[in-house]
């Protein structure tokens, strides 16, 4: 699988190169600010990027934003974006064009290697992983839209699961029940959040962005 | 007239001045000569005199008073030498001339004593009163900055107390756990004990990143003060309408400032208001910004009482910022924020 890294800090690009290789990834290009970023994303078109969200020569969100452009360039093109701190506006961001292969997570789950490796190629394969920060801060909001108020206490954990990226059968393990279940569950929720039946990644992607609140936000402010 | 009757007054109290040091006798004039100079000036003379200021005015006054004394004497005798020429030389013309000269000088004598009194009253104005709206602001601008410089003291502190127990705590643990595993003979010793190293490492990764989000939160360098308020209202729990207009960005200080009295206005919404909507509006000014937060809460929201509503107005008068607080009993609240800034 080819990944492509943006990373200025070298002690962090060379462990993460390390850690991608080690585990089966070619690390086609290791970059180290944001316009490199754009021309590797756009010219070699990884299956997957992983990529600090503050990066030169802003040291701003400049990784996000090139993620974010790059992603327009290349719609769904697969992308990971690692962070000190989360926040649940650049989650939404992310996550605003609906093609699914995102990821945002904070830079200590590196340090899970098994989960951080995982969580790279569910992206991969087009699939979410969101932080379970993001998700913690949103439990914190209660009854704030009207249709996630209509789900369920189960079914709100399960939307939060599949926001974090786990698939019905990984769901399902954790809650010890059968993923069919988890099936029903999730289907309850594609219905009360109102999203038309097309193929299950999207509806999981959309019901994530449901859950975070995205509504009709632009793109990226400019 | 008061001011011209303040002549002799003073001439009086120019030798009572000499009393006037002895501290009792001081205060007592020193009071009275404000109240007339207030009455002369016709604008109140707040009391707000220092030491040295009392001390010039006395120094002033032990001279000035007994001049003024001989000087009204002098007049005085001016106008008895007047009276004694007018028998010796008697004609038209001389009468004519004394009289014009007796004239003359009263018109004179009552200019100048009232421009004296005038003077006598600026004196005290500038001596005895609080020093005029200069000094005024002055004493705005230290009490500000003590203000400031006590709450950054205060945060520092906090900081270093922060790290001391939780980051640097945590990476000693690291090292000591990693230390034991390298000596350990046990390879399932070990591994307990590199896990355990792992867990303080991750530890020591949220403690830090709580604590940068307290000195300077991320998203506010990176999104500039709209941004930031709009990624602060994402984690209130009731519906929060924005509107934020600003172009260009204000000096860092003031954005950080204005930030977390927004953050703290918001989350005060949701912690005391029991309101199910709130409202954020940033909007410029003529000579800076200008952050209203309302909700539909119960109201009585009180600057005295809470502390986090004092915090924010601290944190304003910094930059010469005010906050006003509406929040009438039964709602809604609404809190102005402005601050003067360029843009």
């Amino acid at each position: 699988m080819r990944v492509v890294i943006a990373e200025d800090l070298a002690l962090l690009r060379d462990g993460l190169t390390r850690l991608l290789s080690a585990h089966g990834f070619e690390v086609v290009e290791a970059v180290d600010n944001g316009p490199m970023l754009l021309t590797a994303l756009v010219e070699q078109t990884p299956d997957v990027a992983v990529i600090d969200v503050r990066l030169p020569p802003t040291f701003t969100d400049e990784g996000l934003r090139t993620a974010l452009e790059a992603r327009r360039r290349r719609p769904g093109l697969p992308v990971l974006i690692l962070s000190q701190y989360v926040e649940q506006l650049y989650a939404r961001e992310l996550l605003s064009d609906r093609s699914g292969g995102i990821g945002y997570l904070l830079k200590d789950r590196i340090g899970d290697v098994a989960e951080f490796v995982e969580a790279v190629r569910r992206v991969a394969a087009g699939g979410t992983a969101m932080d379970s920060e993001v998700i913690s801060q949103l439990l914190t909001r209660r009854s704030r839209d009207e249709p996630l108020a209509e789900l369920t206490i189960r079914e709100r954990e399960v939307l939060a699961l599949m926001a974090q990226g786990l698939s019905n059968l990984a769901i399902a393990t954790r809650f010890g029940v059968t993923d069919k279940a988890i099936g029903k569950h999730t289907n309850n929720i594609f219905a009360k959040l109102g999203l038309p039946p097309c193929d299950d990644h999207n509806r999981r992607v959309m019901a994530v962005l449901a859950y975070l609140q995205a509504g009709p936000v632009s793109p990226h402010p400019s | 007239m008061i001011a011209a009757a303040g002549v002799p007054l003073n001439a009086i109290a120019g030798v009572a001045v000499v009393l006037a040091w002895v501290p009792g006798i001081r205060r007592a004039l020193i009071s009275l000569q404000r109240a007339w100079a207030g009455a002369a000036l016709g604008r109140a003379v707040p009391a707000g005199a220092s030491g040295p200021r009392v001390l010039a005015w006395l120094a002033i006054n032990t001279v000035a008073g007994p001049a003024l004394l001989m000087a009204v004497a002098a007049v005085v005798n001016t106008v008895g030498v007047i009276f004694y020429l007018r028998p010796a030389i008697n004609s038209p013309s001389v009468t004519f001339t004394l009289s014009l000269a007796l004239v003359t000088l009263s018109a004179l004598a009552l200019i100048i004593a009232a421009l004296m009194g005038l003077a006598e009253a600026r004196l005290a104005e500038l001596l005895l009163g609080d020093g005029g709206p200069l000094a005024q602001r002055v004493r705005e601008l230290t009490a500000s900055r003590a203000a400031a410089v006590d709450a950054r003291a205060a945060e520092l502190r906090r900081i270093e107390r922060d790290l001391h127990d939780g980051a640097q705590a945590r990476l000693i643990s690291v090292r000591m756990n990693l230390g034991l595993a390298r000596n350990a003979g046990d390879p399932e010793q070990a591994r307990e004990l590199i896990e355990e190293a792992w867990e303080s490492a991750g530890q020591a990764l949220t403690d830090l990143r709580d604590l940068v989000r307290g000195i300077h939160p991320p998203v506010l360098a990176d999104r500039g003060l709209t941004g930031a308020i709009e990624a602060a209202v994402l984690l209130c729990p009731i519906p929060v309408v924005t509107d934020l207009a600003l172009t260009g960005r204000p000096e860092p200080p003031v954005e950080s400032a204005l930030y977390f009295a927004a953050a703290e206005a918001v989350s005060n919404v949701t912690k005391h208001s029991h309101a199910t909507r709130a409202w954020v509006r940033l909007r410029r000014t003529r000579d800076g910004l200008r952050l209203v937060v309302g909700d539909d809460g119960h109201g009585g929201a009180d600057p005295a009482a809470g502390s986090g509503l004092r915090g924010i107005a601290e944190r304003l008068s910094a930059f010469d910022g005010t906050l006003t607080v509406q929040s009438p009993p039964g709602g809604p609240t609404i809190l102005t924020m402005e601050v003067p800034c360029a843009l």
